[in-house]
């Protein structure tokens, strides 16, 4: 705060903490019972009794209490308070103090190797309560996700499924990129297209169209999802040939998708959450997909 | 005969009928909204009845609709009998009126359509703010004229309350809304960040500070001692509490910016400020209940008074409770919660639609020449019926507040939180049920007090045009 307005506060202050009490006392004694003479409306008149004691008191006390608090606290202009406070410092050091007080019940996990930790009750029941905080939002309470945030219970992995994979997704983050592509193939060349990524899920299609798209297929997509069709885990490129959509596997979805792409993104939690929070969400969340049926394309290869 | 040895009232009457209008309006709205929190099926999924376009409706509608014209209303009747000369000028006060509708029904209009500035009980988008300021700038000359003209010479406390409330009002509305338009239906606040929240609350809390406190303690400053026939407490108390509150009310508005981006100094006086305007608005109340002493046994008799003395307990309560809402230890737990809506509706429906009623209730009659409503009765069914919904709507949202504060910071072994939002919801629904019995009993009473007036209105002849008394006292 600059001086001009340090000092612009602390007049504002001070005039209204010292008028409020000139007033109070200004108008403190009185003799009790009298009017003020005054009829206003045939029948309003006015008595001029005291000002009760304890409103006075009361008064008084609120006002003692804030001239305290401002010798205390920052807020009378520029002037720090005695305490040395500020909001920042006070959150710090909650932070630290809950660090402190949960440094022992991580420590105990930070040594235990991922394959031990998917086994272990605790550590799961603490990978529970952050994704319950910071991941249910998106992917759910349950973890199966939702339209546009992927399941995780299930077996299929956009970025892959080994615990230093998810370890990486959590702590770094994933931007799931899908280029638009209306502008490059046209009305037609999107129709086509769709048809042919029907024909690789083994969906129903028109088979002249899929013929089509193929050929633009092989020049335009097959860079990222490559030429069956598979995807690509390095590039986040999902799958096209198994029965696991993001967005949806319907006609008119895949047109969509390829017409105006798609912006997947998982945030980074690395700041908010730190490595023993994320290691234990990670337990957690390879715990749900190691319970799932091996019902999808890549486990049953 | 000549309009200047006359009053008035035909304005008075317009408002009168338009606060009772309004009122049902608002609160219908308000109950609609309530039951959509309790059964959310009930917007019908179509974009106009949801929650985020009704809500800023019935808070407008009840603020500026029902209490905007409960205010002129009472403002020009009051400054006329307590100054005892005509209205300066009985065409702007008709436009005043007419202004004032325009601009309901335009803001009734444009929210549903989601046309928003997106600032709390400032929504209306700019050229909606133009014809408020035009208006209120009518008001303030009617008003400011009608008093410099007055033949008493000395002004009567609830004009320096109604003054307070015309001058701050314009100063508010015109510094919180400075935009720049960029079509007829959408423009920028000029203020962005942490000065934006400062400038939304500075303008937000003294709204309530000076439309819905001095504006209704003005009302109170009039129709209790008239009503109760006895003398003003304390002149002196007058003073101190009148000056006191107008000049603290102006800090108190960071306390709705508690642990955000606001400097840590604006909050600390927010919140020393907050404290110290308790006795202040204490004052007001003590004045009226006081006032009250010496004409207890009318109580028994008199639901009119009922409902004012009611009225006074509320603004006390809520006038505690808002400065040890503003300590940030309690703000820390409050804030965000259904606590907040609990302390708003004890102040709304408590004192704001109490003192209106009860004001109300003492004018009808006076304004078609007869001494009470058509029936006292329903008058008394309608004070008991109101006061058990308030009790009831603000019981259940403190339990509501401080449950949601509990589960929101309660925090596991492992650091993490024990519920999640969805839980602490999920228990927040029996209050809501019960919020809406409470909210349905309100609007009940209020639907009371339309057919009252309206047979009032039936089973009265036009009365002939008050006289001026000729005689000055003072």
């Amino acid at each position: 705060m600059s001086m001009f307005w340090s000092i612009f506060v602390m007049v504002l202050v001070t005039i209204n903490v010292v008028g409020a009490i000139w007033l109070l006392f200004g108008n403190a004694k009185s003799a009790p019972g009298e009017t003020t003479g005054h009829t206003w409306d045939e029948n309003l008149t006015e008595y001029n009794k005291p000002l009760p004691m304890w409103w006075i008191g009361l008064f008084v006390l609120s006002v003692a209490f804030g001239i305290g608090y401002l010798v205390l606290y920052p807020g009378f202009g520029a002037v720090k308070g005695s305490l040395d406070w500020t909001s920042v410092k006070q959150h710090d050091a909650h932070v630290a103090e809950a660090n402190a007080r949960l440094e022992k019940l991580f420590a105990q996990f930070r040594d235990v190797p991922m394959a031990k930790l998917v086994d272990d009750p605790k550590a799961l029941g603490i990978g529970h309560n952050v994704f319950a905080n910071n991941c249910a939002m998106c992917h759910g309470s349950d973890a199966r996700g939702a339209r546009g945030f992927p399941n995780l219970t299930d077996n299929d992995w956009l970025y892959g499924g080994d615990p230093q994979t998810v370890i990486a997704t959590i702590t770094h983050g994933r931007n799931g990129v899908m280029p638009a592509w209306g502008a490059v193939v046209g009305d037609q060349g999107v129709t086509e297209l769709a048809h042919y990524v029907r024909e690789l899920s083994g969906q129903s299609h028109d088979a002249s169209l899929a013929e089509a798209g193929k050929t633009r297929y092989m020049t335009l997509c097959i860079a990222c999802h490559g030429p069956t069709g598979k995807g690509n885990p390095a590039l986040g490129a999902p799958n096209l040939t198994d029965a696991t959509w993001l967005y949806g596997g319907d006609l008119a979805t895949i047109e969509a998708t390829i017409r105006n792409g798609r912006n997947g993104h998982m945030p980074a939690w690395d700041k908010t959450l730190g490595p023993d929070r994320i290691r234990m969400a990670a337990a957690w969340v390879l715990a749900q997909s190691k319970r799932a049926p091996a019902d999808t394309a890549e486990a049953a290869q | 005969m000549d309009s200047t040895k006359t009053y008035n009232d035909k304005v008075v009457r317009q408002f009168t009928a338009a606060t009772i209008l309004w009122g049902v309006v608002g609160m219908l709205v308000g109950l609609y909204i309530a039951a959509q929190l309790a059964w959310p099926a009930l917007n019908f999924d179509i974009p106009y009845l949801t929650f985020s376009r009704l809500r800023p409706l019935h808070t407008s509608a009840v603020i500026f609709a029902f209490g905007g014209s409960a205010l002129m209303g009472t403002a020009f009747y009051v400054v006329q009998r307590t100054c005892q000369v005509r209205l300066i000028s009985d065409k702007l006060a008709a436009f005043t009126f007419w202004g004032w509708q325009l601009v309901i029904v335009l803001v009734a209009i444009t929210y549903p359509l989601g046309i928003t500035q997106s600032k709390e009980y400032a929504e209306p988008e700019w050229f909606i703010d133009i014809i408020i300021t035009v208006v209120w700038v009518a008001f303030a000359i009617v008003f400011f004229g009608t008093l410099a003209k007055r033949r008493v010479k000395h002004i009567y406390v609830a004009n320096w309350f109604y003054g307070a409330f015309i001058i701050t009002i314009a100063v508010l509305h015109i510094v919180n809304n400075i935009a720049i338009p960029v079509s007829w239906t959408k423009s920028y606040i000029v203020y962005s960040g942490a000065v934006d929240a400062m400038v939304q609350w500075w303008y937000g809390h003294n709204a309530v500070g000076f439309f819905l406190t001095a504006g209704f303690l003005a009302m109170m400053y009039y129709f209790v001692p008239k009503q109760a026939e006895r003398p003003i407490y304390s002149y002196r108390l007058s003073v101190v509490h009148f000056w006191a509150l107008i000049a603290i009310y102006m800090w108190a508005g960071p306390h709705h910016l508690m642990y955000t981006a606001l400097p840590d100094w604006a909050q600390s006086l927010g919140m020393v400020f907050s404290l110290i305007l308790l006795a202040p608005s204490w004052g007001g109340m003590l004045n009226g209940i006081l006032t009250l002493s010496g004409a207890w046994h009318k109580l028994r008799t008199d639901p009119v008074l009922k409902f004012m003395i009611v009225s006074l307990s509320f603004y006390g309560m809520s006038t505690f409770e808002g400065p040890m809402m503003s300590i940030k230890t309690v703000n820390s737990l409050s804030h965000y919660t259904d606590w907040t809506i609990g302390h708003v509706h004890s102040g709304a429906l408590g004192w704001v639609g109490f003192i209106t009623m009860g004001s109300l209730y003492c004018l009808i009659p006076r304004l078609y020449g007869r001494k009470q409503m058509y029936s006292q009765k329903l008058v008394e069914t309608h004070f008991w019926v109101a006061t058990i919904g308030v009790v009831i709507y603000i019981a259940a949202m403190w339990m509501a507040g401080v449950m949601q504060g509990l589960m929101w910071r309660a925090t596991n072994d492992d650091g993490t939180l024990t519920y999640t939002f969805i839980e602490s919801l999920k228990q927040t629904y029996p209050f809501y049920y019960a919020r809406f019995f409470g909210g349905l009993l309100y609007l009940s009473g209020m639907l009371m007090m339309a057919w009252n007036t309206w047979m009032t209105w039936r089973t009265s002849r036009e009365p002939a045009p008050a006289l001026i008394p000729t005689a000055v006292h003072a």
